[in-house]
């Protein structure tokens, strides 16, 4: 017998799988890069976000175009893996069409996969119209530039590739159309190779077959370095995502610390730290580094859909602010910290470069009016608005950096307890009004 | 015109009584000449139902909520801690307010720096009222009919999901409520949140106030109502914009309910 296609398809697999699972490592590394964040509370609802949000698409369909469209594309990913590992097996034991023996019940696998096939298709060719013919807006922002636009049709094309793929690949097994059930589609691709002879055929079922796994094995490479990783990480960011109102932001603990100490009428102002304190944290982010996991793993979550953007006030009204700016400029330079300490034998070698400024200009953090509108709209739970605040934080609490206006106000609520200035012995006039 | 009857903290310990709420007036609900008219009309309403509430008067401080979104965490905290000394020492269970800022803060933000309270915007706690039936309102009030469009403060809708109790309200009032395009947890901000209120605008092609005007205007409202204060100066200002302030008012529910009542 001849093993070398089995052996060649074990090497195939073993390199597609093995670049992944190194990539994942790099993924979760970079993540951890992150501050802690607390996420043991409310354990139930976060199962329930995730069933419903990631694994139900709740969010997804309330768009209800790019929704439906979308659910079709998810179910055929998910259902569609069924026929994935038949060709695993097929290719490590050199069988052919090894669930075959399940009999009607294959038949209707098969069946529905193929019906499937054709609807990814055909939604995956209206995803791309929606992108390039119809030109949704939020596909042309500004940020949609170069890479994030064609890594969006890139995924597209790949996915059409993949579908016709396993339709050809289908309508060419002689064996498979001679059964001649479950092949609902492909039954009728079947006659366009009349005329060739059995070995052409056999060729191409089998050119078809290998393109196709190929395929899939590099379509999971390319995730990492694509906006695509939503399809994995939705999962787990649905699940970390923040349980409380989202009109709750977090409260320093550091601070916290700092302010109760000021108010303490017997603390020692002039008092040495203790021995061995850790010096005060830094306050607010200005580099990735700064914030924490769960901020960090929402930048690799997004998949640049540009709903946040879409509903944000400030970008509506032609501000520079952009929610999925903040998160592709957060992934951006998180890989650029990644790559720093690969180059670096696993040290980060300061390069001159921060978040701030490099990457998020201050105009954007300032425009925000904390609306909460991106963080309603995400199909995924990310939160844009929590990166804003932690940059706006470093950049009043370390650096004195607030717009003037603000630096005002401030001054007003310090001394008289409202943001105008105004005596604070009149709060009780209107009563006399 | 009646007058107002307003006690503070003080005035009730003094007595050695303890109020069934305490109104937490706010900033703009202190100084704000617009927003004073909506503190007043929920006292009014206050006082019609009896309510036996305090307020901290000369006690009171802003709750941080605009330093703490503007980036400002120690401001903030220094606010939240000196506030909830008070209201601890007053032993304050319940807390009205009519403002979705101080409602966001004092509920959720203070907890975790000691200040257990429960907190009601003071459309929940009307309808409060409503329900045990200590306030009633007239349906065959002036405004019967009329069309009016709910524009949903950030503070109150996405941020804590109050969406359906003010329209509940307006509902009861009789009149036409027509919805926004953009309405509950798509409502568009009216630009005033994250401090933007106290600040000018950066570089657009348009006010966010003007734009949720547009909104409201497309709906043909006679009223524009909201439910906070900040809200009501930039619809105001966005309703001036487009030169219809004499034919749409904008208003708050309390004021709402209070000129039905007649009060």
């Amino acid at each position: 017998m001849n093993y070398i296609p089995n052996i060649l398809f074990v090497i195939v697999l073993g390199i597609g799988i093995g670049y992944f699972a190194k990539n994942v490592k790099k993924l979760i590394r970079n993540i951890k890069l992150g501050h802690t964040v607390d996420v043991s509370d409310n354990r139930s609802q976060r199962w329930k976000n995730m069933i419903n949000i990631a694994l139900g698409q709740s969010k997804m369909v309330r768009r209800p175009v790019a929704g439906f469209l979308h659910v079709i594309v998810y179910l055929g990913f998910i259902i569609i893996n069924i026929e994935v590992l038949e060709i695993v097996i097929d290719g490590i034991f050199g069988t052919h069409r090894i669930f075959s023996f399940l009999g009607g019940f294959y038949s209707f696998l098969i069946g529905s996969f193929e019906i499937l096939a054709v609807l990814v298709l055909v939604s995956v060719i209206v995803f791309w119209i929606r992108r390039n013919v119809i030109k949704l807006k939020r596909f042309w922002k500004a940020e949609m530039t170069a890479w994030p636009k064609n890594d969006a049709n890139y995924i597209l094309y790949f996915e059409m590739v993949l579908m016709c793929l396993f339709l050809i690949m289908n309508a060419t097994d002689s064996h498979f159309q001679e059964m001649n059930s479950g092949n609902v589609i492909s039954g009728m691709i079947a006659p366009w190779f009349d005329g060739f002879s059995a070995s052409t055929l056999h060729g191409i079922e089998r050119t078809a077959w290998w393109l196709h796994i190929m395929g899939i094995l590099v379509f999971l490479n390319y995730l990492y370095f694509s906006k695509h990783l939503h399809i994995l990480l939705a999962f787990p960011n649905t699940f970390f995502a923040s349980v409380k109102p989202k009109g709750q932001f977090n409260n320093l603990e550091a601070v916290t610390k700092e302010v109760k100490l000021m108010m303490d009428p017997n603390a020692d102002p002039f008092a040495a730290p203790a021995e061995g304190e850790t010096p005060p944290a830094k306050f607010g982010a200005s580099d990735v580094t700064d914030l924490n996991w769960l901020q960090l793993l929402n930048a690799y979550t997004c998949t640049e859909c540009g709903r946040c953007t879409s509903e944000c006030p400030a970008n509506l009204t032609g501000k520079k602010l952009s929610p999925r700016k903040i998160m592709m400029d957060t992934r951006d330079r998180l890989e650029e910290v990644g790559k720093n300490i690969d180059a670096n034998k696993g040290e980060f070698k300061e390069d001159g470069k921060q978040l701030l400024d490099n990457y998020i200009t201050r105009e954007e953090l300032w425009a925000c009016t904390t609306c909460n509108a991106c963080v309603e709209a995400c199909p995924v739970s990310i939160n844009p608005l929590s990166i804003i605040l932690d940059m706006r934080r470093y950049l009043v609490m370390e650096q004195s950096a607030a717009p003037m206006e603000l630096n005002n106000i401030m001054t007003n609520i310090e001394n008289n307890g409202a943001p105008w200035p105004y005596n604070q012995m009149d709060r009780l006039n209107w009563t006399k009004e | 015109m009646s007058q107002l009857i307003v006690k503070t903290m003080a005035e009730y310990m003094a007595e050695g009584k303890q109020p069934e709420i305490l109104f937490w007036v706010g900033s703009a609900g202190s100084y704000d000449d617009r927003a004073k008219k909506i503190t007043k009309a929920f006292v009014k309403l206050l006082n019609k139902a009896h309510v036996e509430f305090g307020v901290l008067g000369t006690e009171e401080s802003n709750t941080g909520d605009v330093a703490k979104r503007a980036g400002n965490e120690f401001l903030f905290q220094m606010q939240a801690m000196t506030n909830i000394e008070i209201l601890n020492a007053y032993e304050v269970k319940r807390i009205v307010t009519a403002c979705p800022h101080s409602y966001n803060t004092l509920k959720n933000e203070y907890p975790s720096l000691g200040g257990n309270y429960q907190v009601q915007h003071h459309t929940e706690y009307i309808q409060e009222l409503m329900q045990s039936g200590r306030l009633k309102i007239e349906s065959n009030s002036e405004l019967h009919g009329k069309r009016i469009t709910f524009h949903d403060p950030c503070y109150l809708g996405r941020a804590n999901e109050v969406y359906e109790v003010p329209r509940n309200l307006l509902k009861k009032l009789g009149v036409e409520l027509v919805e926004m395009k953009r309405n509950r947890r798509t409502a568009l901000c009216c630009g005033a949140g994250g401090a933007q209120m106290f600040k000018e605008p950066e570089k657009g092609d348009k006010d966010i106030n003007v734009l949720r005007t547009e909104d409201a205007l497309e709906t043909q409202p006679s009223i524009i109502a909201t439910g906070c204060p900040y809200c009501n100066t930039m619809m105001t200002d966005g309703v001036k914009a487009k030169e219809k302030e004499g034919s749409i008012q904008v208003l708050d529910i309390a004021e709402l309910i209070a000129n039905a009542q007649g009060l």
